[in-house]
């Protein structure tokens, strides 16, 4: 262990119970004031701190028939959508102050496991155990399907945006992440790389603030960060075609015992948490000396018991620093602050 | 997921069922915690009925009580099973019966893992990981058909 590493603390903020059966996602609004919820209960529940206590201010319901996977809420903070095992997705206006469901996109074949918007707000995407990703662009409260993505062989459960740009990435059942653009000269959205390094299914990743980087973690019990190397980088990696690669620089085993479910790499503070079948959560950090070809993380926190059942999801506030939510297969929804020790 | 109308295995080998558990005083007195061990667990999975023959896991040594480990302080409990030929297309219905007998009679702080006997099925790899897929698992369960197969599987199961 290096002598310089700033362990930090994991507080628990506040417990929010309400839902039945287990929660399988969180997200937080763009303003960090309101956090979604879902699970196998097909209810979203909106909460947001009153008189420093979380409430659930609204209940939505009736828009889908079966578990809600995963929400998202727009980069505008006005929509939300929910990717349900019911083979849909809805999309919420709350426009008017109270969330009304007024568009339900159809078309997968099975459940969709993950929904996401772009950094503009103009497209969505979708994904499903039907293998496909669909992109949907979205025009006046009408959504189109723009494309249908089949590059995956298994199973789609992770689907997430870069944070700046119309690039997209997918995790799979198949142990692999896909990058999908768009090319101008036919614009047809087409897989551009394929990350295979994963000896299991991934099931989640995050960009980091630049989208230079990716996080990914897996059934394999391991993280790993992927790194763009851009045509005419200096290091010398070799790319085709005036395309850039994604290279695995750096691996984290040995941290987790079971299947990690969810991580997120915060925006802000650059920390990275993980949500695992273990029941705990572990925020890990960037050593000061790291090198960006040859990264080093160390573990900073690792939090025991964070729920008493598997962790499905975390996420980072994204406007203030440290704080967080997680979800779990116990029913609750927990609200924590990452603290750095002065020591 | 349907019926065969021809059975798959047509004359399945049959074993001797186990003697009856013996309760013992201590486990009786309520005041005394007793660990979950593998005897308890193959209790609770024993008496499943095989999906195409009127035969329990037992008889047909798809399950049996050495290859259940349980780690009760470590909330693990780790079932193999053995389908009755290699090609067994109900393997994935049978693993999904067992780890759903298990939800249903233990306490939710165990992790349960359902898995192939090594060496004895064919896709044994891709069963496994679907087996271990808790998503794909709690929307198979959403099935109404799966959960009627899985609940006559279940069905008129003594204790």
């Amino acid at each position: 262990m290096k002598s310089y590493i700033t362990m930090g603390s994991l507080e628990l903020i506040q417990t929010l119970s309400g839902h039945s059966g287990r929660v399988w996602n969180v997200c937080w609004h763009p303003k960090g004031t309101y956090l979604a919820s879902c699970g196998e209960d097909a209810i979203i529940r909106i909460w947001k701190e009153t008189n420093s206590d979380w409430i659930t201010t609204m209940l939505l319901t009736q828009g889908h028939t079966r578990t809600i996977r995963e929400i998202a809420w727009s980069p505008c903070g006005n929509y939300i959508a929910s990717a349900s095992f019911d083979a849909t997705t809805s999309i919420w206006d709350g426009r008017s102050g109270v969330f009304e469901c007024n568009a339900t996109l159809e078309g997968h074949e099975y459940e969709v496991k993950s929904v996401s918007w772009s950094s503009n707000g103009q497209l969505l995407a979708t994904c499903s155990r039907d293998k496909t990703v669909w992109i949907w662009e979205a025009k006046d409260n009408e959504y189109e399907c723009a494309s249908i993505i089949n590059a995956h062989t298994h199973d789609v459960k992770k689907i997430r945006w870069h944070p700046n740009k119309d690039i997209l990435a997918s995790a799979s059942y198949d142990n692999t992440v896909k990058i999908y653009e768009e090319y101008l000269l036919d614009s047809d959205w087409t897989c551009s790389h394929t990350l295979a390094s994963h000896q299991s299914t991934v099931w989640s990743l995050s960009f980091d603030k630049t989208g230079e980087r990716i996080v990914t973690v897996s059934e394999d019990k391991t993280v790993k960060i992927w790194q763009e190397y851009k045509a005419g980088n200096t290091i010398g990696i070799s790319v085709t075609n005036n395309e850039s690669v994604w290279k695995c620089v750096c691996t984290l085993s040995g941290y987790h015992t079971r299947a990690i479910y969810d991580v997120d790499w915060c925006k802000i503070t650059g920390l990275i948490v993980t949500a695992c079948g273990d029941n705990m959560i572990r925020i890990f950090k960037e050593d000061s000396d790291s090198h960006m070809h040859e990264p080093s993380f160390s573990m900073v926190c690792s939090m025991n018991n964070a729920h008493t059942q598997d962790v499905n999801s975390v996420q980072w506030n994204p406007t203030i620093a440290g704080q967080l939510a997680s979800a779990s297969d116990d029913g609750l929804v927990k609200i924590w602050l990452y603290n750095e020790q002065n020591a | 997921m349907t019926m065969m109308e021809n059975l798959e295995n047509i004359n399945p080998k049959l074993y001797k069922k186990v003697e009856d558990r013996q309760i013992t005083a201590a486990e009786k007195d309520e005041d005394i915690v007793d660990a979950f061990d593998e005897r308890e667990v193959f209790d609770i999975i024993r008496n499943i009925n095989d999906p195409e023959h009127p035969l329990t896991l037992e008889e047909l040594h798809v399950v049996e009580e050495n290859l259940i480990k349980v780690n009760d302080a470590e909330n693990t409990i780790d079932v193999k099973f053995t389908p009755t030929i290699p090609h067994c297309s109900m393997a994935t219905i049978i693993g999904l019966t067992i780890r759903v007998q298990l939800l249903r009679a233990l306490p939710p702080r165990f992790k349960v893992s359902v898995q192939i006997t090594p060496g004895t099925h064919a896709s044994e790899e891709s069963l496994n990981k679907q087996l271990a897929d808790k998503e794909r698992v709690a929307a198979a369960l959403e099935n109404s058909h799966i959960v009627e197969v899985i609940n006559q599987c279940v069905s008129d199961i003594k204790y």
